[in-house]
């Protein structure tokens, strides 16, 4: 008898044991596989969630929940005055993550693993550059080359970097994906035994995550980082499931084997919204959908032309029929969750009549054009086609003739830059929460056959956001944006369709999960109940 | 026997070099560029799109880039992903494991109930049981298999519980990659129920797989059993007085097998070709959906080297159908 109470005692004791070690998995039912790891050779949130937001910091990070940026692996920063020399006061006592097989280092982090980091990325010369491919898309894309005269070491814990002029978005930039820091101890490591592209495979960060096994189109495991400078995270054991359809990560979530889930089906929030296991976060994208008038083709250099066609799209039909409650009006450039968004900007009302008195005024009559009509899903734009056909039909009772026109994405994005488009439906995901990653990239006279669809120069405009990009005070600039959404309002390049709603549908059990207006997920802090 | 395995070897050498130009050129006549469609809304810079397609060995002549493609595949070479960079041949054979287990399971699952249902519909001709048989096999060769999977999910996972959603085994269990075949991993772990969790995930996508190969199997052994019980030999066998039993397996089931054996042996190369939509709703992580993202992605080698490498499949197993045939009708042999 009393064995048999020993037993029943061990017996419990070992499903007791087993019960916890189950509830500290956490399961990410992630949406597809990384393109790698190392998030400075991709861009992809996919990657991004898989390698800098787990196994990585930076030298500065973004808050979770917010665009605000704040001390990562540097402790402080200063800018001198002149807006030139941004330096960096490293923290001491950050470890590196130990390797069971393979890399363990022998030093903490340090200002050569800065270097390193940045030094890969920026000279064609160092060993490294050429290494998996080599193309640093980010850090080219936002023109960190040019920027960047020169990363120096002041001593092993500081680190001076030297800009060629100043330009205020580059503390932001600091704190992006791609500026992850690497162990530069690793790297020499992984060179000497000649498999320097390891660094890029299984690599090691000072993050709140130890990558230990990825298997592609499967799963990610990942064990939480014991000696993590901000403390041990909740989560002992993390796994990404890798789950590329959207109903079916609903049928996990909605099972238990996974705990959070990204991108549902817009027509499957009514229900998640109803299910009592399920928690669903909602927020404001930082994104925009827009749809740019070629400004260097007539009639559309014609600004009242652009004015009567904004006046002609009914946005409540769009966000009705295309975003099904996941969208909300656009009527600024900028997403109402970012720094100098302009409340007080009217947006051009739906107004057939004046739509139809400004054409008259223009002297535009029977206008024959084209809408371009994304082939692909963005969650600026759930279905192109669609809002496409609304816009069509609107302009039609104006007595304007449009017609859709799509091509394959890679065609599209490539025939848009170059002009050949009347009107194009496109958008944008901000890269660093500053509103220079929306109004430089998009809408200044650079971009113009780049990223500005519009092909709109307008002196007015250019000077006004140059200048922003220049000063480091943040009420000075947000009053010059302010004044661009005006500028810009007036002009009308664009009619401003709307900004996504993301959801985030969780698990009831899970605590701490925040959306991050950048589109990243995080699970530092998260722990279940 | 040698003369005409040889002949057959030589015909292969022409598929080969189809093959090869087919993928070649059809995947570089879709349009899309694939520098712009990585690049996505953000764009690169003229500039940077030259210098990439140089890194990527795409500002090459054609012809030039065809025959560096040939010259790999010969040193066993099929080339790098243009997206993660790494060698075809290792994202290959880490997928392929997966491939065949989901469709071992999914063709013992068709063979298992198709091939007994096709006999006792064709014993039973005209009977219900036929009629059903038919009827549900019909219906299994027509059904859409996005539809049916989610169907058999909702059901089966979310409703009654019975089996998981999806992926190859509960991410509670960790275990080291040894073969890549989970049923052989989960064993090698030890770790207690491991295996189990593993058999429970291949259930549902196995059925899912499994249900055309089943319809096919069903109606090619009830067709071919008809022609065979309809023979002469038959009759005799069953006038003699022979146990009808014995009449239907010795006799006729032989002989009916052989096209039934055929038509497995090709629906076994098309499930190893792997099965795009079964493995993207599983989230089961074969080559089927690699190749399908690998073309939306505009990812050249990927696409290459992988359909080649299925293609490579296929024709070994019609070669070995073919080379079977002729071991067992000797008919085939010498009409060559």
């Amino acid at each position: 008898m009393k064995k048999g109470i020993a037993k029943l005692t061990l017996a419990l004791a070992a499903t007791a044991v087993a019960a916890s070690v189950q509830a500290q998995t956490f399961v990410f039912c992630s949406e597809g596989s990384p393109e790698g790891f190392n998030p400075s050779l991709y861009t992809a949130g996919t990657t991004f969630d898989a390698s800098s937001k787990t196994i990585f910091n930076r030298l500065v990070e973004f808050e979770v929940g917010t665009t605000t940026v704040v001390p990562g692996l540097a402790e402080s920063w200063s800018v001198s005055d002149d807006g030139l020399e941004y330096t960096f006061n490293l923290r001491k006592g950050v470890k590196f993550h130990a390797q069971k097989k393979g890399f363990a280092p022998s030093r903490d982090f340090n200002a050569d693993d800065v270097l390193f980091t940045f030094q890969r990325q920026d000279d064609p010369e160092h060993p490294y550059h050429k290494v998996s491919g080599g193309s640093y898309e980010y850090y080219s894309g936002m023109g960190m080359p040019e920027l960047v005269t020169e990363v120096v070491k002041v001593d092993d814990y500081t680190v001076k970097f030297v800009l060629s002029k100043p330009e205020s978005p580059f503390i932001a930039n600091m704190a992006m994906d791609f500026a992850s820091i690497f162990s530069a101890e690793q790297a020499d490591a992984m060179l000497a035994a000649g498999t320097p592209e390891q660094l890029d495979l299984n690599p090691v960060g000072t993050g709140p995550f130890q990558m230990v096994q990825y298997k592609k189109d499967s799963l990610i495991r990942y064990l939480g980082n014991q000696d993590y400078w901000q403390g041990a995270p909740a989560i002992e054991k993390l796994v990404f499931s890798i789950t590329p359809d959207a109903s079916v990560r609903y049928a996990k979530l909605k099972k238990g084997e996974c705990h959070v889930m990204p991108y549902p089906n817009p027509a499957d929030i009514e229900q998640m919204k109803a299910d009592e296991d399920i928690n669903l976060l909602s927020q404001e994208g930082l994104n925009v959908g827009y749809l740019a008038f070629n400004t260097q083709k007539a009639p559309f250099d014609n600004v009242k032309v652009r004015q009567a066609l904004n006046y002609a799209v009914n946005k409540q039909a769009i966000l009705d029929a295309v975003f099904q409650g996941s969208g909300k009006a656009a009527k600024n450039p900028i997403p109402p969750t970012m720094w100098s968004y302009n409340e007080a900007v009217q947006d051009y009302p739906y107004d057939l009549e004046k739509a139809k008195a400004l054409l008259a005024e223009a002297g535009v009559t029977d206008l024959k054009t084209n809408i371009w009509a994304m082939p692909v899903q963005r969650p600026y734009n759930p279905n192109a086609r669609r809002m496409a056909e609304i816009i069509q039909a609107d302009w039609a009772k104006i007595g304007v003739e449009a017609e859709v026109v799509s091509y394959e994405w890679g065609e599209y994005l490539k025939r848009s830059k170059e002009g050949e488009h009347d009107t194009v439906l496109l958008g944008w995901t901000g890269d660093n929460g500053d509103p220079d990653n929306f109004l430089s990239v998009l809408l200044s006279c650079d971009a113009v056959g780049g990223g500005n669809r519009a092909m709109w120069c307008d002196e007015e405009f250019d000077k006004i956001i140059m200048k922003a990009k220049q000063l480091t005070n943040i009420e000075e600039r947000t009053k010059l944006y302010e004044e661009a959404q005006v500028v810009f309002k007036a002009k009308a390049p664009w009619a401003t369709i709307a900004h996504s709603v993301t959801y985030k549908p969780l698990r009831k059990e899970v605590q701490g999960f925040k959306i991050d207006p950048l589109g990243g997920h995080h699970f530092y802090g998260v722990s279940l109940k | 026997m040698f003369q005409f395995i040889f002949k057959k070897l030589l015909l292969v050498v022409p598929t080969f070099i189809g093959i090869t130009l087919l993928t070649f050129t059809l995947i570089r006549m879709i349009p899309g560029d694939p520098i712009e469609i990585m690049a996505g809304e953000r764009g690169v810079s003229p500039e940077r799109h030259a210098q990439l397609r140089s890194e990527l060995g795409l500002d090459q002549p054609i012809l030039v880039q065809y025959f560096d493609y040939v010259q790999g595949i010969f040193q066993g070479d099929l080339g790098v992903s243009l997206i993660t960079k790494t060698p075809v041949i290792e994202e290959f054979l880490s997928l392929f494991p997966a491939t065949v287990e989901l469709a071992f399971c999914a063709a013992m699952f068709a063979i298992i109930i198709g091939l007994p249902a096709g006999i006792i519909a064709a014993v039973k001709r005209g009977s219900v049981f036929d009629h059903s048989v038919m009827t549900i096999s019909l219906t299994g060769y027509s059904m859409p298999i996005f539809w049916w999977a989610l169907l058999l999910m909702l059901v089966f996972s979310v409703n009654l519980d019975l089996t998981p959603v999806s992926g190859r085994m509960d991410v509670t269990y960790w275990i080291d990659e040894v073969t890549g075949f989970m049923l052989i991993d989960t064993l090698l772990s030890g770790e207690e129920g491991a295996f189990k969790s593993a058999v429970h995930h291949l259930v549902l996508p196995s059925i899912v797989l499994g249900t055309i190969p089943m319809a096919v199997i069903a109606r090619m052994t009830r067709s071919s059993m008809l022609e065979v019980l309809g023979e002469d030999y038959i009759r005799t066998a069953r006038s003699k007085g022979m146990v009808p039993m014995r009449v239907i397996v010795v006799h006729a089931l032989r002989n009916a097998l052989i096209p039934v054996i055929t038509v497995i042996g090709l629906q076994v190369g098309i499930l190893l070709s792997g099965a795009i939509l079964t493995e993207t709703i599983f989230a089961w992580p074969g080559i089927g959906k690699w190749l399908i993202e690998s073309i939306g992605r505009r990812d050249y080698p990927v696409v290459q080297g992988g359909i080649l490498i299925v293609a490579t499949m296929i024709i070994m197993v019609n070669l070995f159908v073919d080379i079977m045939y002729g071991v067992v009708n000797p008919r085939i042999r010498h009409a060559h």
